[in-house]
């Protein structure tokens, strides 16, 4: 769509007129020199990037995949990445590179004018898809046949029903959830009376005396591995996971029952009541528990209640004992359902 | 001067004086801000003795002359000598200003000031000691069950990668890169400032040396990928791509509109 010729009007017949404007020569256009220089230049760019094509061949074979080399700022790097990346990366360039010089340099310049079509459309084509449309209504009858618009009108509504109900189908019921509703399953753990809690990671059983004033652990039900086993999902872990703290029992202000902690001992859940995050970010001196991913602050201390972010609900809390042997033991599952708020929670 | 003003319009300049503004700022306040306290002086014959009067000099105006604790600063009887050997080793404490955190610093005192100073406070009471050789010894360590522990306990806070995070009101937990395993494992023992307790019982020595060994890891191995970008994965990556490269891009695009001369 360009005039190609330079600064030699009048154009040839049948190429665009140049606009009346002024035009500016460059220095490349009136000193062949600089031309000169620039087609040097562009022609060195073409080069460096034959050579930059063949330094990633000769790095690719040459270059010890495991070797690493140390630059300032990104550190000790793998040095086989590095060359590769720079190599093709440059060769890339300098292609790109050289044809805008080429371009900006030694093509013509001149300011054309491009002719443009209308963007309205010619008013006997409007007019005949405006026609072509009323004879469609009349033809099909789609105003005059009342029971068969209101029919397909339903049949369109319906017909996503399907796809959402199918949704049901992202939850596969593990053995023992078989015959519950959802709400049920979301509102009770494998926790139970008697149930030991174990440190996550190692599964070893926790004694009170194991955990100082100011303490924090992980906790699982004891029996989580045999229940992943025969379930194959994570769905359990996520739901029982709590943490075990311990504080000076005369810190404690208020709990969600009467004596659920063993001793200044306190078991919350582990998972955020906003979204569902699992939390650990306990501050042993205020007692507070973070959640990373909305800021949703608990006191511990205080019931879980919530004292800063978007969660709605405290903290569940698990009422905790000792063992005959002296470990510490789940007395109960949570007295709420834990995690995110659902559906029948209201 | 009559170059520069020809050029005060060119697109590069409102970014130049950005980066330069910055620059000045964060430079002037580092510099401000790391003012490191006055030196102490050196104690008398044995290590106790020593230890005491350094307290006396160095930390009695807030814990109180008998380390009970005053309005200013936690009691220190029962802290053991790895709280001490931790909060002055790593040049927390002294505090040099009052602030949300005590953050870690050059130390003040030399480790034989710091060796008084807990064999000091050892003497008031039983708290944790300062680990011993044999339990810092993490050369067989379980380095992957150290990674699973350290994700499990620790993350939550510093990090996947150990690079530290933020907690409530202006407190954080530090960076690890530079922690060494004498202080990871008395942090881990003593449960410094918002930092819980994780007692020998309930992460044994092996587990401890495990989590230091894979903390060891994280702070020596090479980075094979490139630019680490403080190992804080796809946010930092995504503003990296969005300044760095994005304007890598827009300043070509202006490089070839301009028309050449």
């Amino acid at each position: 769509m360009t005039d190609l010729s330079p600064h030699q009007p009048p154009a040839p017949p049948g190429s665009i007129p140049h606009a009346d404007v002024e035009h500016r020569l460059r220095v490349t256009d009136t000193d062949p020199k600089t031309a000169k220089r620039a087609e040097r230049q562009v022609a060195s760019m073409f080069l460096l990037s034959v050579l930059f094509t063949i330094l990633f061949v000769v790095s690719y074979i040459g270059i010890d995949k495991t070797a690493t080399i140390y630059i300032p700022v990104m550190g000790e790097v793998g040095a086989l990445q590095i060359a590769l990346g720079f190599t093709l990366g440059a060769a890339i360039f300098l292609i790109g590179a050289g044809a805008i010089q080429w371009a900006k340099k030694l093509m013509p310049d001149v300011e054309v004018v491009q002719q443009r079509h209308d963007q309205v459309s010619p008013e006997a084509d409007t007019l005949d898809a405006a026609g072509q449309y009323e004879r469609g209504k009349e033809e099909s009858g789609f105003a005059r046949y009342r029971m068969i618009r209101r029919t397909l009108i339903a049949a369109m509504a319906l017909f996503p029903i399907p796809l959402v109900i199918m949704l049901r189908d992202l939850w596969v019921p593990t053995p023992d959830e078989v015959g519950k509703s959802p709400a049920d399953i979301l509102s009770t753990t494998l926790w139970h009376d008697g149930l030991r809690i174990v440190s996550d990671g190692t599964y070893r059983p926790v004694r009170p005396e194991d955990l100082p004033v100011g303490g924090l652990i992980s906790g699982v039900p004891a029996d989580l591995l045999e229940v992943e086993e025969i379930q194959g999902n994570l769905n359990a872990r996520g739901k029982a996971a709590i943490i075990l703290i311990r504080m000076d029992p005369a810190d404690i202000r208020s709990q969600q029952g009467d004596g659920w902690d063993y001793q200044g001992i306190l078991a919350f859940s582990k998972i955020c009541t906003h979204v569902g995050c699992p939390i650990a970010l306990y501050e042993q001196r205020t007692h507070h528990l973070l959640c990373p991913c909305h800021q949703s602050t608990f006191d511990l201390a205080d019931s879980g209640e919530v004292v800063f972010g978007p969660a709605a609900r405290r903290m569940p809390q698990l009422p905790i004992g000792v063992d005959e042997e002296g470990f510490i033991v789940a007395r109960s599952d949570f007295a709420e359902p834990i995690g995110p708020s659902f559906w029948e929670r209201g | 001067m009559k170059f520069l003003a020809a050029r005060r319009r060119s697109p590069i300049v409102a970014s130049a004086l950005l980066i330069g503004a910055l620059a000045v700022v964060g430079l002037g306040y580092a510099a401000v801000g790391s003012v490191q306290p006055a030196q102490a002086a050196v104690g008398t014959e044995t290590q106790v003795e020593a230890g005491r009067q350094l307290y006396l000099e160095g930390c009695s105006s807030c814990h109180g002359l008998e380390a009970q604790g005053t309005g200013n600063a936690p009691t220190l009887v029962g802290v053991g000598a790895a709280a001490v050997s931790f909060q002055v080793g790593t040049g927390r404490m002294p505090l040099a200003a009052p602030g949300a955190q005590a953050p870690g610093n050059m130390p003040t005192y030399t480790d034989e000031e710091v060796a008084a100073l807990a064999a000091y406070i050892a003497t008031l009471a039983p708290g944790p000691a300062i680990p011993s050789a044999e339990q810092l010894d993490y050369a067989d360590a379980d380095i992957a069950l150290g990674g699973e522990l350290f994700r499990i306990n620790c993350a939550q806070c510093h990090q996947a990668a150990g690079q530290g995070g933020a907690l409530t009101q202006g407190k954080y937990a530090p960076n690890l890169m530079e922690s060494t395993p004498q202080h990871i494992y008395e942090a881990m023992l003593t449960g410094p400032q918002s930092m819980p307790v994780f007692s020998d019982a309930q992460l044994t020595v092996e587990d401890k040396q495990a989590i230091i060994a894979y903390v060891r890891t994280l702070q020596t191995e090479a980075s094979p990928g490139g630019l680490t970008l403080g190992k804080f994965g796809p946010v930092t990556e995504g503003v990296f791509l969005a300044t760095a490269a994005f304007g890598a891009l827009i300043a070509a695009a202006v490089w070839i509109g301009i028309k050449a001369r």
